[in-house]
């Protein structure tokens, strides 16, 4: 038997917004005024090479299903275009390329490590953990596999296997990628000044290489190396370096919602709301980019900030509908900043803990139990705080604040 | 290079998960003796995806480009939904096409009717849009019957699901209203201030202008037996009348005169103007707030066919609660009438406060204006 909910008609009043919502909450559906009225803007042109390509992997594809070969090229493809277009959808198309396989318990090794990497996106961190574990224990010299499983082990907190996961990767791929690698470790547990200045050192080392060379470090992952130095400076507390690493980023001309969203994430702490409008205001299709432009639309007290809160409102809603946990972190922030609901805040920022155990989940965990001054719901951060001897001041200046308090309320 | 791509795709994006929303179209279907009304809202995205909608290739799709390709649309997403009535095929016609935007994007919206062969008990409903494109896709249902709602999620692995229209059972509805009733005496605290101004001098009475405690705990009780029934005999009245459609009044103009009510109930005990016959000011402000009542019941949605019973339903509700507040009140006002503090702070202060409130709220309703 299916589920057959019954809503309460406040429940049903959320549900009939979002059944009808629109930019305006209000609109309804309606005949445009006429034949040239634009309702949609694609990504690509179809005869973008973009586009082209992807058709005509498609259309193989479509003449022999069952060739691995393409399935998983065209499977690689959608995968980088999440990050590129931040459109979950491309998830899907991956997903639906390696149809013949999904199912396996041992499909072949490239998509094994494919399925782990978008299971992951659906945080479901056990499924891919387990696809890697198995498609290590049958090819250990895997790049890819290994590196995913070091980054899930980071995200985790499980920072011991994490680091041998990153130093078996040492010959097998790009030397940048193994001190990147290495250096995120290190950079949470207590070698934070050091993990910056090898990074920085292989990075500029690298570049001049390539330059002598005639060559150049591939954009891309120049990309990811200068986001890394960002976050180990911002962590460092060096203001000045961080900016210029977040603009060195951006100067590579890749779109990438990551990079918008951690940069907008330090103007915001720089109390610099302004240029995070003028970044974001175009960008409004992804969640965490409006996200950050409503927090800074409520600063400047913005007409559009309405709006746009209540645009954000209904994807949330939307998403818990379809029954998505993966927004938990950002609609952590949410609440606890434009809702001023630090009881739900606090309580998605628990849920997420249980997957993600990053710095900036640990940040939005210590913020919403302090808000609620209840300082023995975020023992399990406090506890990591601790163990993982992170070096970030404001994480640590929030620990700070929480065990005064609860010593004070131990006191009383 | 492609390999580079995967291997620093995984470092980035662990973390930023999704960032858009992802596919979903939204299907309502509201039944009806044997036929469905439906509305599909399917995103002109996904739409574009699965059958191509830029026609001139500019990358922007013009309502110009739909409407060329309705049918296909039509054909597309129909051949992709199927719902039957205890399992006989109930074949769907689209009766019109419009567009809407929702949070993420323009969609596609499709009316469209199905008619059964015989009236509606078991609704099955086979959904396999944009599956084969995309496992991740999902079809959030809405399903109205008789007034109610209920929700379910298509997906590869729940495509066909049935739905037993039956189990929403008349009881429960019943409940429902019942406790929309007692909810919303405890939320409306105009309602809740006018019948304690009134009760707050039951259990005292005046001489020589002057609030004396009563002896026993009798003439208090029949004091607020009469008060009560008869507020609840008159809005049981107007509610009924006004539910029923057979009367009808201005809500800004109701709303104003209850708060009026209950700022005359609160000067009545500090001057009197009704004197001790409080329970006709129950009767006929009681009136007013029937209407008031009946408009949160018209809010709250009426079931075709079930209409009396959420009518009994809602102020059986609306009794219960009324009654669980003066059964909350009565023993501690008898307890404390003899003293200074219940006759000079609570029933005099208190007069003042419930009157100075209610003014407030009868000048934001009457000239719409804000200050609370």
């Amino acid at each position: 038997m299916p589920s057959f909910t019954h809503f309460a008609p406040r429940q049903l009043l959320i549900l009939s917004l979002l059944f009808c919502t629109a930019t305006t909450a209000f609109s309804a559906a309606h005949i445009p005024p006429n034949d040239a009225t634009v309702l949609e803007r694609l990504p690509f042109k179809p005869n973008d090479p973009v586009a082209r390509e992807l058709a005509q992997m498609r259309a193989e594809l479509q003449r022999n299903p069952k060739n691995v070969e393409v399935a998983v090229k065209l499977a690689r493809r959608y995968y980088g275009m999440v990050g590129e277009e931040g459109d979950p959808r491309y998830l899907g198309y991956a997903e639906a390329a390696l149809k013949p396989w999904w199912d396996m318990p041992e499909p072949p090794i490239d998509v094994q490590v494919l399925r782990a990497g978008l299971l992951q996106f659906r945080h479901d961190f056990s499924g891919a953990t387990s696809d890697l574990n198995k498609a290590i224990a049958r090819d250990p010299k895997n790049p890819q596999a290994r590196v995913l499983r070091a980054v899930i082990e980071i995200v985790q907190a499980r920072y011991d296997l994490a680091r041998s996961d990153c130093r078996a990767l040492d010959g097998l791929t790009n030397d940048l990628i193994v001190v990147g690698c290495e250096t995120m470790v290190d950079g949470l547990t207590g070698k934070l000044a050091s993990a910056y200045d090898t990074l920085n050192t292989t990075f500029n080392d690298a570049l001049k290489d390539a330059q002598s060379d005639g060559d150049k470090v591939a954009p891309d992952l120049q990309l990811w190396v200068l986001i890394r130095l960002a976050e180990l400076s911002q962590r460092q507390g060096k203001i000045e370096r961080t900016e210029a690493h977040f603009k060195q980023a951006l100067a590579l001309g890749i779109q990438d919602t990551f990079l918008l969203a951690a940069y907008a994430d330090f103007l915001l702490d720089q109390k610099r709301p302004t240029e995070v409008v003028t970044l974001l205001k175009d960008k409004i299709r992804s969640d965490n980019l409006l996200l950050r432009l409503v927090f800074a639309e409520r600063i400047l007290n913005m007409p559009e900030a309405k709006e746009s809160e209540s645009i954000l409102t209904a994807r949330y809603v939307a998403a818990q509908l379809r029954g998505d946990t993966v927004h938990q972190q950002e609609e952590a922030r949410f609440e606890l900043q434009v809702k001023a609901n630090p009881k739900k805040a606090l309580a998605l920022a628990q849920e997420n803990w249980k997957v993600q155990l990053e710095p900036r989940d640990a940040r939005i965990f210590l913020e919403s139990a302090l808000a609620l001054k209840d300082p023995n719901a975020a023992q399990a951060v406090l506890q990591w705080l601790d163990s993982s001897h992170i070096e970030d001041a404001y994480l640590i200046k929030l620990g700070q604040q929480l065990k005064q308090l609860q010593a004070m309320q131990v006191a009383h | 290079m492609k390999r580079l791509i995967l291997l620093l795709a995984g470092l980035f994006f662990a973390l930023t998960a999704s960032a858009h929303k992802p596919s979903d179209s939204y299907l309502s279907l509201s039944v009806k003796d044997s036929s469905i009304i439906g509305q599909w809202d399917i995103a002109l995205r996904d739409l574009d995806f699965a059958i191509g909608l830029d026609a001139n290739g500019d990358a922007e799709i013009t309502w110009g480009e739909v409407r060329a390709k309705h049918t296909e649309i039509a054909a597309y997403a129909m051949s992709r939904l199927h719902v039957s009535a205890q399992g006989k095929d109930c074949p769907i016609q689209v009766t019109e096409h419009l567009v809407d935007d929702h949070t993420d994007g323009a969609y596609a919206v499709m009316r469209f009717k199905a008619e059964c062969p015989t009236p509606i008990s078991v609704l099955q409903a086979k959904y396999n849009l944009f599956f084969d494109i995309d496992p991740q896709h999902k079809g959030l249902l809405r399903l109205d019957y008789q007034g109610q709602s209920s929700t379910a999620i298509f997906s590869p692995d729940k495509a066909t699901q049935e739905f037993k229209l039956s189990e929403v059972s008349r009881f429960k509805q019943f409940l429902d209203y019942a406790r929309e009733g007692v909810w919303h005496i405890w939320i409306g605290f105009d309602h809740i201030l006018f019948l304690l101004a009134l009760l707050l001098p039951a259990v005292v009475f005046r001489q020589d202008k002057k609030w004396q405690a009563v002896s026993a705990f009798k003439p208090a009780f029949w004091s607020v037996l009469k008060i009560v029934t008869a507020f609840t005999l008159a809005h049981s009245i107007t509610l009924t009348l006004a539910t029923l459609g057979v009367i009808s009044l201005p809500s800004r103009w109701v709303e104003s005169t209850i708060a009026a009510s209950v700022v005359i109930a609160a000067l009545n005990n500090i001057y009197p103007l009704f004197r001790e016959r409080r329970w006709v000011m129950a009767f006929l402000f009681g009136l007013i707030h029937g209407f008031g009542f009946a408009s949160v019941l018209t809010d709250l949605g009426l079931p075709q066919g079930a209409l009396i019973l959420a009518l009994v339903g809602f102020n059986l509700g609306v009794e219960g609660g009324q009654l669980a507040i003066v059964a909350a009140f009565l023993p501690i006002a008898f307890a404390l009438r003899t003293s200074w503090f219940y006759r000079r702070l609570i029933l005099i202060g208190g007069s003042v406060v419930i009157a100075i409130l209610a003014a407030i709220w009868f000048i934001e309703r009457a000239f719409d204006m804000k200050f609370l």
